[in-house]
């Protein structure tokens, strides 16, 4: 995918009027709850970062992100300014309403150390991964691993080829790029600040990433 | 003697880690040719009655649910060449291990899946091998199925109020199963012809499935499967006819040394290295 007509869509929502705003440490998990009306921005701190994130319904978290509802409504495989994140009911869960970098992905999933041993050997499989950071996390709301479905990779860049091909490329982010999206339903959104090393999508160097809410219109 | 210690074998500069993951993609790319169409020994057309364990007609918007013991296979064939039909899938004796789409196609390289591929739990372990694709990797690992809201959702039973939708039927399924919505995960779509473009648009390509078109799976753990059989939401409206399909249950020949699906790729080598762990 090309990124050359992908014009940023900014935000004209001021960070010093935001009810919440956090750094999510590197390779760190992180939640929570976005009320309907509400804006979050999630900030590439220092360009390059992947960002692994899933949506529940705040009061019934059988309803949750579904990739397949998503990219099937808008017809194409990646997620960008205008993307209307579906759940698995195809309920509207979050509208992107700003996206200065135009690139992320939700057909790959997080990293485990299970698909770690599998993609990078088995030497791999002691490294902390974002199913994990997922885990910790959900389980604060009283989920467990039938809870995590694959998810959307913010800041992510993996191209799908027409033949199928499929890899995870160098990231296209540049500090202090951000996506925002406005809850059309209460949500927790649940992060996994990537801590995959072993290949690109974070430059092989993890670095933080900052969280912000505003209050609904 | 002292235990390895795994970390001694991890690159450790960010530059060591860049140059092998470069590495592993071009091998896995290059390996990539050896998950061919063609002949393929034991996976008869039309299976021996002697190998045949079960034979379900699934008619047009419906599904269907089963049990397969490791060992055994599902063949799927699509009678009429009609497409969208949904399959998900659970290890029996813990079912949160499941299908998981985003790593298949991450771990292979390659969101196209054809004989000599294989499928991944998200326990990195491989649920099924595909074995035989006439069908020639016309299947579709991304958008999953229709819903109630799909335009194409088409009431198939007369006098039933209900829409059959792929949505639906899983979910059907997985309670018969003992499962629920909780349960269900990105399913894999086989006859399902979609392609992206350079921009990741999703394009239908018209006319690939052939009448009689079958995929063989081979079930590499013991398992609870679900099948959808409805149509696509984004096939065009000449082949989103619902029309039966064949689920078959049948007697596969053990893997040989030079299993196809087992030698194919590194990553398949090592999911099976998972999965002898688990079965050991």
């Amino acid at each position: 995918m090309s990124t050359d007509t992908v014009q940023p869509v900014r935000s004209t929502l001021e960070p010093a009027m935001a009810r919440y705003d956090h750094i999510i440490p590197a390779t760190g998990p992180w939640s929570g709850l976005v009320r309907k009306g509400e804006s979050l921005r999630i900030v590439d701190v220092e360009g390059c970062q992947a960002v692994d994130t899933l949506f529940y319904n705040a009061h019934d978290h059988d309803e949750r992100y579904s990739m397949q509802d998503t990219m099937l409504a808008q017809g194409a495989a990646y997620i960008q300014a205008g993307t209307r994140i579906l759940s698995n009911d195809g309920n509207c869960m979050a509208v992107v309403t700003a996206d200065t970098c135009g690139l992320h992905d939700t057909a790959a999933g997080a990293c485990s150390c299970e698909s770690n041993t599998v993609r990078f050997g088995h030497q791999t499989r002691y490294m902390h991964a974002c199913r994990d950071n997922f885990l910790l996390e959900i389980a604060k709301y009283g989920m467990t691993k039938r809870d995590v479905v694959p998810n959307i990779n913010f800041f992510m860049n993996v191209p799908i080829r027409p033949d199928g091909k499929l890899a995870i490329a160098d990231g296209v982010s540049r500090p202090g790029d951000y996506v925002e999206l406005r809850a059309e339903m209460d949500v927790i959104a649940v992060i996994s600040n990537c801590p995959q090393v072993n290949n690109p999508c974070n430059g092989f160097n993890p670095t933080p990433v900052r969280v912000l809410i505003w209050p609904g219109a | 003697m002292t235990p390895r210690d795994p970390y001694a074998d991890l690159p450790t500069t960010p530059d060591d880690f860049r140059r092998r993951y470069d590495e592993l993609k071009r091998s896995a790319e290059a390996k990539r040719a050896r998950a061919k169409p063609g002949a393929m020994p034991g996976n008869p057309v039309p299976l021996p009655d002697g190998l045949v364990i079960h034979e379900e007609v699934i008619p047009g918007g419906w599904y269907w649910t089963a049990r397969i013991e490791r060992g055994q296979s599902l063949r799927l064939v699509s009678d009429h060449g009609t497409s969208g039909v949904a399959l998900m899938f659970w290890n029996a004796a813990e079912p949160t291990e499941r299908y998981n789409a985003a790593d298949t196609i991450k771990l292979q390289w390659n969101a196209v899946l054809t004989k000599g591929c294989v499928l991944f739990s998200d326990m990195g372990r491989v649920m099924f091998s595909i074995t035989d694709d006439t069908a020639e990797g016309w299947h579709d690992t991304l958008t999953g199925g229709s819903s109630p809201a799909s335009p194409l959702a088409d009431p198939t039973t007369p006098g039933n109020p209900i829409a059959r939708n792929t949505r639906d039927n899983l979910r059907l399924g997985a309670a018969k199963l003992g499962l629920s919505r909780r349960d269900l995960a990105p399913a894999l779509g086989f006859f399902t012809p979609i392609r992206t473009d350079d921009k990741g648009g999703f394009l239908w390509q018209k006319g690939k499935i052939q009448p009689g078109a079958h995929v063989d799976l081979r079930a590499e753990m013991d398992m609870l499967i679900a099948v959808s059989n409805c149509p696509h939401p984004l096939a065009p409206k000449e082949e989103s006819i619902p029309k039966p399909i064949r689920a078959l249950l049948w007697r596969s020949p053990p893997p040989t040394v030079d299993d196809l699906c087992r030698i194919a790729s590194d990553e398949a080598i090592r999911g099976f290295e998972n999965n002898a762990a688990y079965y050991r």
